[in-house]
């Protein structure tokens, strides 16, 4: 039984590259629209909400809300970019597209496929992150140094939520499934976890329910990074992001292996 | 060494057996075929084989490697060819076997080493940069068939390999297995085409609901089996035309519509059926779908 729990893992370090390879050779095909819509979605929604309501809110922390929104941004992109990666785009190539029928009789394990899609859903994520970074940076709202700080927190957060929506992918029977994880788990994760305002406006309880949440701590981060602000309970905040980016990983390995490997 | 080995292989799935204590082997340079219905437990064992199901009984080893313990590096060297086309249809035909490649642990530089003799093989060449996308039917299956080359495995694996093709690109198929054979590999074929198996099995293993019926050689299992000239009959009625033949005939099948007659004079059976308004008779010999008949009491095509 070991023996087969073995097959759903890596079979080495580096496999799993051939796999994030082939999901970048088709990414680069339509790279340029890619970047164009990583780039506008954060100024559309900058502009809109971080003036819109930036007007009637004021300062908040004490900094502009404009500035308090893009850090929550740029933590929300990365969740739901490598989200959607995730539970659209793999789901598919392991359901529609038979990719993964191809890659299960080549010397790829099950693991390295996973792994091979978290690692890309990752580089989408930071592809994402980044974006609303530059766009922060460029209309003054952080430091240009804190894009560099800010790169392995946005990645970190995109592995988490790809290991997380690949337990989902794992156990979806069709596309409805997928899209209550959307509405049922991300959107009220927006709301809980400090993106959009301060965590310390909400009740108690919702503030101990935040504090478990992935995105509660990404956002902490990135803010802290992106605002300049000296950074509270990094250890903590990382280590949370980690395991939240590995124990995903062992359960929807297991779980696809009973799904495909059966 | 034997190049696929199976003993006492049972797999079932909830409480349906598909596979139901399976041994055969498969000697290297040889082409078996897996022939029975849709159901059989064909593409179960094709699964088995590549480690991707476990069996819960029996032992299986490809080349001396035991699979699953060892699937990984048993797949090494062997190429499949699924019964559904997963080639990446956003891809080049070039780009798919660079992709491939890669599964395998190849560096760009040793698939474009390969892919020229590929393509020519595969009768691709002048299709190198096309999408996938934009090929026929046989050329996707033919790509299909390099990119499964793409490790230089000794073993192939192929799960209905010209299911879906009209007769011209299958033909080209069966043509490129027999030079694979001339080759030294060796070819594990699962198809329901009575005339694939003749074509290109040195032997058979008859399936039916996860069992072995029969295995044999073609042509000995034809004899065995039949050993006498058919003759159908198609119109009539069946029942009142089987007492009419049925003393000068060794068996009689009713299959569909049509009547089997298996006779060692088939002279004599055509004679009473001459007289019979509106039938058509037809007088040939035997082959595998004849067997199959007798085996399982019905007919291959469903």
């Amino acid at each position: 039984m070991t023996e087969g729990y073995m097959a759903a893992m890596p079979a080495n370090a580096w496999n799993w590259v051939a796999v994030w390879r082939r999901n970048y050779l088709a990414w680069k095909k339509i790279a340029l629209a890619a970047i164009l819509g990583n780039l506008a979605e954060p100024m559309i929604s900058l502009f809109a909400l971080g003036f819109g309501l930036g007007i009637m809110i004021g300062r908040v922390e004490g900094t502009s809300y404009v500035a308090f929104l893009a850090a929550g941004m740029a933590a929300v992109s990365a969740m739901t970019s490598a989200t959607y990666e995730t539970i659209y785009s793999t789901f598919a190539r392991m359901r529609g597209e038979h990719t993964w029928e191809a890659m299960l009789c080549t010397q790829l394990t099950l693991g390295d496929i996973v792994l091979g899609e978290l690692a890309w859903a990752g580089t989408k994520s930071l592809l994402a992150g980044t974006a609303i970074t530059l766009v922060a940076v460029t209309l003054g709202y952080a430091e240009w140094s804190s894009i560099l700080y800010s790169l392995p927190i946005i990645a970190l957060t995109g592995l988490a939520f790809a290991s997380l929506a690949m337990i989902v992918t794992a156990l979806a029977p069709n596309y409805d499934f997928l899209v209550f994880y959307q509405t049922l788990v991300l959107t009220p994760m927006l709301f809980l976890s400090g993106a959009v305002f301060p965590v310390s406006q909400m009740p108690g309880a919702f503030q101990r329910i935040a504090s478990f949440l992935p995105l509660a701590h990404s956002v902490d981060l990135i803010r802290s990074v992106m605002l300049g602000r000296p950074a509270e309970s990094l250890g903590l905040h990382t280590v949370t992001l980690c395991v939240y980016a590995v124990l995903p990983f062992f359960l929807s390995a297991a779980l696809l292996r009973r799904r495909l490997m059966s | 060494m034997v190049a696929i080995d199976f003993v006492g292989v049972t797999k079932s799935y909830g409480k349906r057996v598909v596979v139901d204590g399976m041994s055969f082997t498969v000697a290297p340079g040889e082409c078996l075929g897996l022939l029975g219905p849709n159901g059989a437990g064909k593409s179960t064992i094709t699964r088995l084989l590549l480690g991707i199901a476990t069996p819960d009984a029996g032992k299986i080893t490809v080349f001396g490697v035991p699979v699953p313990a060892r699937a990984r590096l048993a797949r090494g060297r062997i190429g499949v060819v699924p019964q559904f086309d997963n080639l990446d249809h956003r891809f080049t035909v070039r780009e798919n076997l660079l992709v491939f490649g890669r599964y395998f642990g190849m560096s760009k530089r040793e698939v474009e080493a390969a892919t020229p003799s590929l393509l020519e093989f595969a009768r691709l060449e002048h299709k190198a940069d096309a999408r996938v996308a934009e090929l026929s039917g046989g050329m996707k299956r033919r790509l299909t068939l390099a990119r499964a080359l793409i490790n230089d495995p000794q073993l192939l694996v192929m799960d209905e390999p010209t299911t879906g093709l009209d007769p011209q690109a299958r033909h080209l198929i069966w043509e490129r297995l027999r030079s694979l054979l001339a080759q030294g590999k060796t070819i594990l074929l699962t198809t329901h085409f009575m005339e694939e198996a003749e074509r290109l099995c040195d032997r058979l293993c008859v399936l039916e609901q996860g069992r072995k019926i029969a295995e044999g050689r073609p042509h000995t299992l034809i004899d065995e089996q039949i050993g006498c000239q058919v003759v159908e009959v198609y119109g009539g009625n069946p029942h009142e035309l089987r007492s009419l033949v049925n003393p000068y005939a060794r068996r009689i099948e009713l299959s569909g519509e049509t009547l089997f007659c298996y006779a060692p004079d088939p002279e004599q059976v055509l004679m009473q059926l001459r007289g019979v308004a509106g039938l058509r008779l037809l007088q040939r010999p035997p082959n595998l779908e004849d067997v199959f008949l007798r085996l399982t009491g019905r007919e291959m095509k469903d």
